[in-house]
């Protein structure tokens, strides 16, 4: 069962990466070689390619709930063409041969001079009947929803030494998404970051699961990567889990699911499967705190003598604040502000001198800074490797 | 009875000469009435104005999804119009007009002359269009409140929604629930308390047990609801925690009592239209309907169930999986019962002579549409297929599916059927075969393409989307159908004000009609009835046309 996207072929390796994140990889999908199943070929030919698409699942989860939609698909296809076929029958048997005349519908009303035809006020055997039928197909149902639910919901284990499993809390905020990394195979992590998710590759041999905890800190979110798992809410108040893993590196695209507010339309997800190597040296990268480069010693001091530091966490420097995404890493990124840019030097200018005209209503204001004085900043900034 | 009122029969027949004579006349006339019918009328002119206004809300919205990255509206503004589009949709065009067809019928349809408290009726009219009116309101704080017709907590909450539109919204629900429990309540007394002699319950008109039951539904779901607004407004005024997270309150809590209103609410919404279109179909197959009784059990059993299976639409909180178990298997048990009223609707056209007059075309239309309604709310009751689907636009082309293809189908078809009845003259075919046509293509056109984006990975409720998520297309073919359906209201609404003067007289049964309300006059005087009839079976009319072959000799 395949509706190929071209999507998974073209999506990851480090090429791919580099460039200018959502636009141009998702765009790059569509003139990339194809994947030669006939289902894949005949739906490429509609435009129905999406990087977000359900039918190009990547993950045992994923896979499980296409194989169940499949069969729903096959159920209700097989009602509708049963069902609309006797409508359309009935329709065109027993339509009046001599209708009226559309002037005047009610001409060929059946007055007592026309025969009404045979009057059947019904038959218990044949209601039996159309209600057992139904049942059975609800039992079926009901029977293929319990497998599928018991293979997607699997019951989250405590972190243990060498379970080569990466625990991630997820915390929902308007309109980003921040990731505190808690362990990985055991090992006590305690970074955040912020927007772009990484996470290790499994292998048919050693599975890398990773588990994330969804929580929200002002509103509700919906957790949504369709090629990687179904929605999980993040509610305030509630905690939720949700298990990624994957066989396939690259890129995945989701976004928030759940409305939030004005931004919600760009609170979106990216997930980053990296090999295991990959992802050791980045998770070694995310563990450091930011680099000190001399060179910039102007832009650190301007950066930290605004308000930035208020929201934003540098970690090793005095910006300790919890409200805005850490950028700590923020080159390590290559998106800003969740995925609605490339992050570039332009964009990162434009950025900080006015978050409003990108991202209207986001919680980050206008500061009104010199031209000097942003020129200095963002020169930090890029340092933040 | 009011006494300021004019005679009836002038009232709604000719209301413009009656204005003429005496304008301020008229004008008190009808807003002092307690006349079941007058009521019935304002009640579904009331939703007609609304859903015109909801209509342009909607086209709004389709002209800033047109294009990617488009930025004719902007976040704040496509926020508000969701938020009352789906709030008008829902409460003051579905519910009243429902209402409105109900108040207008149940009383003829029995053979009563009115309903049983014609003042508290008059009462639920005026509070229900008040509360819209404050609803609306909300625009003039600087915006409509941007939550989303189900509002989820604690986005409500003064923190995240600081302006009063979302008090005003809240206070204005909760009026017009008022307005929704007090017709309920005259609904349930009217039916039980005031029918024709020999009309026992098992004799009901279809659509009048539907009714009954639909009253049920509202007496059972409105009050969760309006607890929920109240404590909405004592969290907001008052600095009561009871979704506040942070005090003790539960986000999660609202989505409970929300959906324990909102999941009977669509049988609230669907439950009248299966009435109509039980009268409709048997009248123009000419034939009686096929197995009443089981359809009349499937009608209480839908109630029931359904009041069984809201947390379907929370399929992604994280329940546990012994929880999306029950709610999905409880879910597809309601496909049960309505397949047996789907069925039964087809043996009815089975070996009948079907006129397809505008109303049975309508009827057409909800039956070829509202099957797939159905069958894709299958794939949303089967959790797991549910976390991929839900809050997608998968579901938002399903329920309007449901609620165009089923609700707005079946009401028009209705509106058709029995617009002779209350205004004494015959609408323009020729006008509802374009007003047909141009809906059914406009309505898939519009909302098929919006389960493919869906399934492509397209939340609800984004006000953009990039050029490189591949939904464009699908969103341009969706604004394309709702530029082919919007002409479609213009002409139905131009066919309702016409014919009320150009159109044919009707005389008392033009469809040559089985029910009591068939035997009045059209218009029917204000008293209704000149006496009492009295019945024998469900098809009063017929036995009067077939004395030698009665119904009460089958049923
Ligand atoms: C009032 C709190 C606040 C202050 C003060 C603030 N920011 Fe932000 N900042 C935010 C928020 C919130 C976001 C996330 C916006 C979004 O994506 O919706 C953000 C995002 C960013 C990002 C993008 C991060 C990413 O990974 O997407 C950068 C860079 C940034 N801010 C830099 C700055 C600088 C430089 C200053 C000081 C001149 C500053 N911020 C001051 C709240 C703040
Ligand atoms: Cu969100
Ligand atoms: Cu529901």
């Amino acid at each position: 069962m395949c509706f190929a996207t071209g999507a998974r072929r073209n999506c990851h390796g480090t090429a791919c990466r580099r460039s200018p994140p959502a636009a141009a990889c998702r765009a790059s999908n569509r003139s990339g070689e194809l994947r030669p199943d006939a289902g894949g070929a005949l739906l490429v030919a509609l435009p129905i390619a999406s990087a977000q698409s359900i039918f190009d699942p990547a993950s045992p989860a994923t896979e499980s709930i296409l194989n169940l939609a499949v069969l729903v698909f096959a159920v209700i296809g097989l009602i509708f063409v049963v069902v609309e076929g006797v409508l359309f029958y009935c329709v065109w048997r027993f339509r009046d041969p001599h209708p009226a005349p559309p002037d005047n519908p009610s001409a060929a009303a059946a007055g007592p001079e026309l025969v009404e035809p045979p009057q059947a006020y019904g038959s218990r055997a044949i209601e039996v009947a159309w209600t057992a039928a139904p049942t059975l197909i609800v039992l079926f149902l009901t029977l293929s929803i319990t497998r599928t639910l018991w293979e997607v919901e699997a019951a989250v284990p405590a972190t243990a030494p060498d379970d080569n499993a990466l625990y991630v809390t997820v915390t929902g905020r308007q309109w980003w998404w921040e990731y505190t990394y808690e362990t990985y195979n055991g090992r006590k992590l305690g970074f955040i970051t912020a927007n772009e998710l990484h996470i290790p590759l499994s292998d048919a041999d050693q599975p890398r699961p990773t588990y994330l905890t969804l929580e929200s800190a002002d509103v509700c979110h919906s957790f949504w990567v369709p090629r990687l798992g179904g929605k999980m809410d993040l509610i305030p108040g509630r905690t939720n889990e949700l298990l990624l893993e994957t066989t396939e590196a690259g890129l995945f695209l989701g976004q928030c699911a759940e409305y939030c507010g004005a931004q919600h339309a760009h609170m979106l997800i990216r997930v980053i499967v990296d090999t295991p190597q990959e992802f050791e040296s980045w998770l070694e990268n995310q563990q450091r705190p930011a680099v000190d480069d001399p060179d910039v010693r102007t832009g650190r001091d301007a950066f930290l003598s605004e308000s930035c530091v208020s929201c934003h966490r540098v970690r090793g420097t005095p910006a300790k604040g919890s409200y805005a995404p850490d950028l700590t890493h923020l080159m390590s990124r290559e998106t800003l502000a969740s995925g609605m840019i490339a992050n570039d030097p332009d964009n990162l200018r434009r950025w900080v001198r006015d978050p409003q005209s990108i991202k209207p209503d986001c919680l980050m204001p206008a500061f009104g800074l010199t031209d000097q004085q942003q020129e200095q900043i963002v020169r930090y900034l890029e340092t933040l490797r | 009875m009011s006494l300021a009122q004019p005679s009836h029969t002038q009232g709604h027949a000719a209301p413009h000469t009656a204005a003429g004579e005496n304008w301020a006349g008229w004008l008190h006339g009808w807003t002092t009435t307690v006349d079941h019918k007058r009521i019935g009328i304002m009640y579904v002119l009331m939703s007609l104005v609304f859903l015109v206004i909801g209509g342009c809300e909607a086209m709004l919205m389709r002209w800033q999804l047109a294009m990617p990255n488009n930025d004719v509206l902007g976040p704040e503004a496509f926020n508000q119009l969701f938020t009352m589009h789906g709030t008008t949709m829902v409460f003051f065009v579905g519910m009243p007009i429902l209402i409105g067809a109900g108040n207008y019928l149940v009383p003829l349809m029995i053979g009563a002359r009115d309903m049983a408290f014609p003042r508290m009726n008059a009462f639920g009219f005026w509070i229900t269009l008040f509360g819209g009116l404050v609803v609306y309101f909300s625009f003039a704080t600087g915006g409509a409140p941007a939550i989303g017709w189900f509002a989820y907590a604690p986005l409500t909450e003064h923190t995240f929604a600081r302006s009063a539109a979302t008090d005003f919204w809240a206070v204005g629900l909760i009026i017009s629930g008022i307005g929704t429990i007090t017709a309920a309540v005259n609904f349930i007394a009217t039916i039980l308390g005031m029918r024709a002699r020999g009309m026992t319950l098992g004799r009901l008109p279809f659509f009048v047990w539907t009714m009954l039951w639909t009253a049920v539904q509202m007496l059972i779901a409105i009050p969760p609801l309006t607890a929920a607004l109240v404590m909405i407004l004592l969290d907001r005024q008052l600095n009561a925690h009871f979704f506040d997270v942070s005090n003790g309150g539960s986000a999660y809590l609202w989505q409970h009592l929300f959906w324990f209103f909102g999941h009977p609410e669509v049988y609230i919404l669907i439950l009248p239209v299966f009435g109509i279109i039980s009268e409709v179909i048997p009248v123009f197959s000419r034939k009686v309907l096929f197995g009443y009784e089981f359809m009349a059990a499937a009608t209480m059993a839908i109630v029931f169930i359904s009041l069984g299976v809201w947390a379907h639409h929370m399929f992604c909180v994280g329940m546990n999986r012994t929880l999306d178990l029950y709610f999905a298997a409880a879910s597809l048990l309601v496909s049960i019962p309505t397949g047996i009223k789907f069925f039964n609707w087809l043996a009815t056209m089975y070996g009948g002579r079907i006129r397809f007059a505008s109303p049975m075309l309508f009827a057409y239309g909800f039956l070829s549409m509202f099957l797939i309604g159905g069958l894709t709310g299958i794939m949303l009751a089967a959790a797991p297929f549910d976390f991929q689907l839900s809050d997608s636009y998968f579901v938002v082309g399903h329920f309007h599916w449901v609620l165009i293809g089923g609700t707005l189908f079946g009401t028009i078809a209705g509106i058709y059927y029995w617009y002779p009845k209350v205004a004494g003259r015959m609408m323009s075919e020729r006008l509802a075969k374009w007003h047909f046509w141009l809906l059914y293509i406009g309505f898939m056109l519009t909302f098929g393409p919006m389960h493919i984006s869906g399934m492509l990975g397209m939340p609800r409720r984004i006000y953009t989307y990039g050029p490189e998520t591949g939904w464009t297309l699908w969103n341009q073919l969706a604004t394309l159908g709702a530029v082919v359906q919007a002409p479609s209201y213009l002409i139905f609404i131009y066919n309702l004000v016409v014919s009320l003067k150009k159109g044919k007289p009707a005389g008392d049964n033009p469809w040559d009609a089985w029910t009591l309300e068939w035997s009045t006059t059209s218009p029917p005087s204000s008293y209704n009835f000149e006496e009492t009839p009295t019945v024998h079976s469900r098809r009063p009319l017929w036995d009067l046309q077939h004395p030698d072959d009665p119904d009460w000799l089958y049923e």
